[in-house]
């Protein structure tokens, strides 16, 4: 099981991801693709002081995690890539030759222009927009904040008003 | 959210707070004012502290709150639960431009019940302190 999850989560790497995740799934290595961070040194040291010894982290930009995708999926040990945003998830999906299948919406928070669909889940209109993209390229799109929860398929998502 | 506790300050609205504070709890869920309902339990010494909780909150906005946090009460010293925890990434992303404050993270009830004892002392201090004896506190019985 090379890559065990697709996941846009905007706080990252944090608990959910390492523990909640990182545990059951077992884990061993996170790619953080984004842009901003896989520039800065000082982020990265950050990002690899939170996680426990035995998982490693890569930090790519989407250039350079599409272009070493098919690799990730043939390491021997499962593995996590995670992304901040929806549309980072976007332009991943779409250079990824189809190599993803499924994408986890994982925590989209609240900020100004969204609108809540799940407890953990807040949208704009374009990042809606965005979700359908990537569904439309043959991506299975649902909304999990844990492994124990249940996944929310998109058009379930996208039709929930209840924030639960 | 509450825990029922009148004595635990809980944020994420920093407008009124006890003049008494003397570090920030942060964590996920309930985590910071059930721990700090714990410790006003068991001391009476509650309301030194501040509860902050990351539910429904993105990284900026942790940032956001306990950057507030920290202004409003003048504490210098943060406790948080999990090292891999969006509070701790958080803080340790903000302190880069707050010398002088402290973050201890994976805490647990000893330490801030030692902490919340040292009052007269230095926070800086009683931290180092509460430390050595929190460590100590966890053991392993009947195995």
């Amino acid at each position: 099981m090379p890559v065990a999850l697709y996941r846009i989560d905007d706080r990252l790497i944090h608990g959910q991801v390492v523990v909640g995740w990182g545990q059951p799934l077992e884990l061993r290595f996170i790619v953080l693709v984004d842009d901003e961070v896989a520039t800065s040194e000082w982020e990265q040291e950050l990002y690899r002081m939170g996680v426990p010894p035995e998982m490693s982290v890569m930090f790519y930009t989407v250039e350079d995690a599409a272009a070493h995708l098919a690799e990730l999926q043939k390491r021997p040990e499962p593995g996590i890539v995670l992304v901040g945003d929806i549309g980072t998830m976007g332009r991943l999906v779409s250079q990824s030759d189809g190599r993803i299948r499924a994408v986890n919406v994982g925590g989209v928070h609240h900020s100004p222009g969204r609108v809540q669909r799940l407890r953990f889940v807040f949208l704009t209109a374009a990042e809606e927009q965005g979700l359908r993209d990537i569904a439309a390229l043959g991506v299975d799109v649902s909304a999990q904040d844990v492994p124990s929860a249940r996944p929310v398929p998109l058009g379930e998502l996208l039709a929930s008003t209840s924030g639960a | 959210m509450s825990d029922g506790d009148a004595r635990v300050s809980i944020t994420t609205d920093t407008d009124v707070v006890p003049a008494t504070v003397r570090a920030i709890v942060a964590g996920h869920g309930s985590f910071s004012s059930g721990i700090i309902s714990a410790v006003e339990q068991i001391t009476g010494r509650g309301a030194s502290f501040l509860a902050m909780s990351n539910t429904g909150l993105c990284l900026d906005d942790i940032q956001g709150t306990l950057a507030r946090a920290l202004d409003d009460t003048g504490a210098r010293v943060i406790f948080t639960d999990l090292p891999a925890g969006s509070c701790t990434m958080a803080v340790r992303r903000m302190i880069r431009a707050r010398p002088g404050v402290v973050l201890v993270t994976g805490i647990n009830l000893s330490l801030l019940l030692d902490f919340a004892m040292q009052e007269s002392v230095d926070p800086i201090i009683a931290v180092q302190t509460a430390l050595e004896r929190a460590r100590a506190s966890m053991a392993v019985h009947g195995a």
